[in-house]
């Protein structure tokens, strides 16, 4: 049990408060890092009349120290005693819910709201809730900021006249001067409403809300968009209209684009909140006028929603919905001057196929796909290409095959890197879609290209993907198309394009099996020991290790084990590393 | 990899020259450098109007000013004042060409007309200055190009509607400056919310617009009295925002000028409200990332402080070393450079309060690696002052400064701080031989005592571990108690 009382001559308070007062930041950081060790070391008697009373009075450090402080004394109940005395950790909590740095304060303030649960009901009123008072007129911005963050938590456990204090305490933060507690209050409105009588919801919070939602800051209205949902949540329907929908009406159309994006960032879940009839009477207008902002991030942010929020739609009248107010707002943003928007649309487009049904994708969403496989930024056609399949599965890729060529190889050819890797690891499921006929065909040639591309990453991905490939199509496949033209590198004058054939065969010959590995590729790796560039010889090494347990044991006795050995005394010292670490590996001897 | 050394630099070279042949790799590889970047971007101009009217825009053209007779002008002033309430879409080059040329020549002419003349400031005219001049330039700013704005490697998106916006803000700034402009009848127009708009304009990403706002602000603080503590307080906010909250404001150098004439202003003895400005804002303002972009201006308002109220000094640099940076040697750098500011206006009552802390930091920074950071602070005793003050606590600062020196002059990898470390070395030497022999003497004893405290101190730490161990055992019930 942790509650014995520590060894006082071993541990003499001043010798741990000296370590928590070291000179040095890095080992003061240690030592608090360390706190419950010493707390367990001096007793939980000690702890709280000596140590935590010292914690209190030295609150200034720097930042990182402190912030190391607050998380720990979350985790302290049982080191002071257990719930009994929990209240002993609240005056250094409570200093620290007082700094200016915000990590620290969170932190502190996170620790609060943790022990707060391990307070009994009295302890709650007599302690706890005497702090939140205390924060919440505090002189300084900083101690009001971290007040908002405890009502929530004390609030339901309370008698009813400390909850009414708690709920004016609230009110005065919400309409407090300096806007960065303000924004703190609008950011835990909604969840301090969720443990609020429904009520009270009606008549403090919608209050509160709509306030928060007109303030003079957009850095405060925003925040309000988020309360919305929670506050819809918890209203009966038939209060909505009254309630929230002025304000919610009113967000849509703010003159701040930062409020405007907030709520098509939200879109989904505001349009859970508030039901099937407000959203086709509000929403779907609303949404369109999103779809159409004049900020591109606005637009951005609701493109990205275009699939869920149509998804949610209600499904009596779904597709009328979708085709008469949606689809057309959608078909001007394919062609869009603003590349975001349009790659937001591209990473959600495809997904509007299964709701739609076969008939309409062919005919209305088609188009736009195509429209998308062809535009001007990579990033578009990346995103159609990475979801291809939810067409898949309506209409079949084959309608696109004709288009997706071109796309895919232009892609496959990208100045940028980081596109040419991005198709790249769309390849083994392409294929998987399209059919080997058409791999061969028309893919296989761009995947032997990666394998030479000048950048490492490529030709590396190049390589995994080889694998993939090999993984769908079999041995077989892999012993017509690829294997030949990977072993044919190996005579390469360019040693990189000569380790890439290592590189491959690193990769293939699990995938291939015994008898293409041992029969194929040992040799063009035997014989390539006698490279003349010392990086090929030792991936040499490293490739006999790696494709060893392919091998079956006559193999490795007759053929590798030479080679090897002879690399083991190759002049190259990495040649030879890498020589013995094989031999020490492989079951050789 | 293992990194190779001849053998595949040749081999390299045979890559390279491998590469231009083969198809797939011939192109450019486009790291998305940001000068790329830049140069693909189409918009370097942004303005932000929402829901600008579809429809185009007609102005009834006005006669000019000088073409009335003068009773008629003050009239027809406010009619123009009216009409230039009207706001175009310039991110729409085509869109109202006649119209916009229209309101340009129109504010052009009201500039010069608050210029030059006498009695058109009629009572009415004030509320119609300020409701055109609002509807001009208070807008939701744009949202940067690029999310990750670096105002020191991107250029700044530049306000689309200037050629209207300049003419405004001139034309406000004529009206300001005005002899016959009355801050008593003004007060009831430019008030608290038109402030808080003003100020919120300084994060404009345009630097033009970000001068103008300078000027106006710092004419309505001269003006406007009753206005200036708000002004000051929502200064703080903003900063105080910009500190813990987003790291991100533009105007933050143009507001530090202003504070600093108004800082220059304060009465004294300083209010309780100024000292905590600069202890609870000012100082916090250093750990910002973007710190260079207006260091020079945050270091010149400390120093009004410290010029104004010495006994500051003490807070202030406590403040600077609670802060010190400890990855960005750039900014270690900056702090150096304003320390060294603090010092050259330090009285020696003050510089005896703070030495020790500060010297222990001194001395981290000479045996900085980094060899800007070690030539900065070393630096220091080129200045004769500072070279003063040391000397007359040589006794106190030689001590903290000795061991680092002393290793710094065997084993810095950089040759000029070993040379500037001797000049040190040598200079506390003359300064106080006795003490310097002694340090010298005991140099490694020293060391030896302490490397005996670093092992005391593993020793007690583990013996606690074993201790937590033993307890977790316990209490699992493994060893009974």
């Amino acid at each position: 049990m942790a509650g014995a009382d520590g060894d006082d001559s071993l541990y003499p308070i001043a010798v741990l408060i000296d370590e928590l007062r070291n000179e040095d930041v890095q080992l003061r950081l240690n030592s608090i890092k360390k706190l419950s060790t010493i707390a367990l070391a001096l007793g939980v008697e000690r702890t709280r009349t000596e140590l935590l009373p010292f914690l209190t009075d030295t609150i200034y450090d720097e930042d990182e120290v402190l912030l190391a402080l607050a998380e720990q004394l979350g985790n302290f109940t049982m080191l002071v005693g257990g719930p009994e005395y929990v209240h002993c950790l609240l005056p250094p909590l409570e200093s620290l819910a007082t700094v200016e740095e915000t990590v620290v304060r969170d932190k502190a303030v996170e620790s609060l709201r943790k022990i707060s649960q391990e307070h009994s009901p009295v302890d709650l009123e007599v302690h706890f809730e005497p702090l939140v008072k205390r924060l919440a007129s505090g002189d300084w911005f900083t101690s009001r900021t971290s007040a908002c963050g405890l009502f929530s938590v004390c609030y339901p456990r309370v008698s009813s006249t400390v909850k009414a204090e708690i709920r004016q305490h609230f009110r005065t933060l919400c309409s407090d001067d300096t806007p960065m507690v303000r924004r703190a209050a609008a950011s835990k409105l909604g969840e301090f409403a969720k443990v609020l009588e429904l009520d009270y919801v009606k008549s403090d919070i919608i209050s509160l809300f709509t306030a928060l939602a007109s303030d003079e800051q957009d850095s405060v209205r925003l925040l309000a968009v988020e309360a919305c949902v929670s506050i819809a949540t918890l209203l009966p329907q038939e209060d909505l209209e009254t309630l929230v929908m002025p304000t919610l009406r009113q967000a849509a159309e703010d003159k701040s684009w930062r409020v405007r994006y907030m709520v098509a960032d939200k879109f989904s879940e505001l349009q859970k909140a508030v039901g099937p009839e407000i959203t086709k009477n509000d929403l779907v207008p609303a949404f369109q006028n999103l779809l159409k902002d004049c900020e591109a991030e606005v637009r951005a942010a609701a493109a990205n929603k275009v699939k869920e929020f149509c998804e949610n739609l209600p499904e009596d009248n779904r597709e009328q919905i979708i085709m008469t107010h949606i689809l057309p707002c959608v078909k001007e943003l394919v062609s869009d001057t603003n590349q975001h928007v349009k790659s937001a649309l591209a990473s959600v487009i495809m997904g509007l196929s299964t709701i739609l049904g076969k008939d309409n994708t062919i005919e209305h969403l088609l188009p736009l796909f195509l429209a998308q496989l062809k535009d001007e930024c990579p990033e578009v056609r990346l995103n159609i290409i990475s979801n291809l399949d939810c067409v898949n599965e309506v209409i079949g890729i084959r309608q696109l095959s004709q288009s997706l060529l071109p796309a895919i190889v232009e892609l496959a050819e990208d100045a940028k890197w980081r596109v040419r890797l991005a198709i790249i690891e769309y390849m083994p499921l392409l294929a998987g879609q399209l059919g080997v006929e058409f791999f061969d065909e028309k893919l296989n040639t761009l995947c032997m290209a990666w394998l030479i591309d000048h950048v490492y990453a490529i030709r590396e991905a190049a390589t995994c993907n080889l694998m993939k490939l090999v993984e769908k199509f079999g041995a077989e496949w892999a012993q017509n198309t690829i294997v030949p033209k990977v072993l044919g590198m190996a005579n390469d004058p360019n040693y990189l394009h000569r380790m890439t054939t290592l590189f491959c065969i690193n990769a293939l010959s699990e995938a291939c099996g015994q008898e293409i590995t041992t029969k194929q590729m040992l040799p063009v790796v035997l014989k390539m020991s006698n490279d003349q560039v010392a990086n090929v010889r030792f991936n040499v090494a490293k490739s006999l290790q790696k494709i060893g347990p392919v091998l079956d044991n006559n193999a490795l006795q007759t053929e590798v084990k030479p080679v090897l050995e002879k690399l083991a005394s190759d002049q190259d010292m990495d040649v030879k590393y890498f020589a013995q670490e094989a031999i020490s590996v492989l079951p050789l001897a | 990899m293992v990194v190779r050394g001849d053998s595949s630099a040749s081999a390299h070279r045979a890559m390279s020259s491998a590469a231009t042949t083969s198809p797939s790799v011939d192109k450019v590889d486009g790291f998305s450098r940001k000068s790329v970047r830049k140069a693909k971007q189409k918009r370097s101009q942004s303005s932000s109007q929402f829901r600008s009217q579809d429809k185009p825009i007609e102005l009834t053209p006005l006669p000019l000013l000088k073409d009335v007779p003068a009773q008629e002008q003050p009239e027809l002033f406010l009619k123009k004042l009216q009409q230039c309430c009207t706001v175009f879409d310039f991110m729409d080059t085509l869109s109202d060409l006649k119209m916009k040329e229209y309101k340009r020549s129109t504010l052009n002419e009201l500039v010069d007309y608050v210029t030059v003349s006498r009695g058109y400031l009629t009572e009415q005219a004030y509320p119609e200055v300020v409701k055109m001049v609002s509807h001009n330039i208070f807008r939701t700013l744009p949202p940067s190009d690029s999310n990750e704005f670096d105002p020191e490697e991107d250029e700044p998106t530049l306000e689309a509607s200037w050629p209207h916006l300049q003419l405004v803000y001139e034309f406000f700034i004529r009206f300001l400056e005005s002899q016959e402009f009355q801050p008593s009848i003004a007060k009831k127009y430019i008030d608290q919310k038109f402030v808080l708009q003003l100020l919120e304009l300084f994060d404009s990403e345009d630097p033009r617009e970000r001068d103008y706002l300078k000027t106006v602000l710092h004419r309505i603080y001269g003006k406007f009295l009753g206005l200036r503590a708000f002004i000051r307080k929502q200064i703080n906010n903003i900063f105080l925002r910009f500190v813990y909250e987003t790291e991100h404001f533009n105007g933050v150098a143009e507001l530090l000028e202003i504070l600093g004439s108004i800082i220059n202003g304060f009465a004294l003895p300083l209010k309780a409200e100024h000292k905590q400005f600069l202890v609870k804002v000012l100082i916090p303002l250093h750990t910002v990332r973007s710190l260079s972009l207006f260091h020079a201006q945050l270091a010149y308002c400390i120093v009004q402080f410290l010029e104004k109220d010495p006994t500051l000094t003490e807070p202030v640099i406590r403040g600077l070393l609670k802060f010190w940076p400890k990855t960005c040697s750039q900014k270690e750098v900056m702090y150096l450079g304003e320390l060294e500011e603090i010092l050259d206006v330090i009285e020696p009552t003050q510089f005896v309060k703070i030495q020790e802390p500060l010297f222990k930091q001194i001395s981290r920074c000479v045996s900085s690696p980094h060899f800007q950071v070690a030539e900065r602070a070393l630096y220091y005793w080129n200045n004769e002052y500072i070279m003063s003050l040391i000397e007359e606590n040589s006794s106190v600062i030689l001590p903290i400064m000795f061991s680092s020196l002393y290793r710094i002059s065997k084993e810095h990898w950089n040759p000029a701080i070993v040379a500037l470390v001797y000049n040190v070395l040598k200079a506390f030497m003359e300064m106080n031989s006795t003490l310097f022999d002694e340090l010298t003497a005991s140099y490694k004893s020293d060391r030896q005592r302490e490397k005996k405290k670093e092992k005391e101190r593993e020793e007690l730490w583990k013996k606690l571990e074993d201790l937590e161990l033993k307890r977790g055992l316990r209490s699992d019930g493994i060893i009974p108690t």
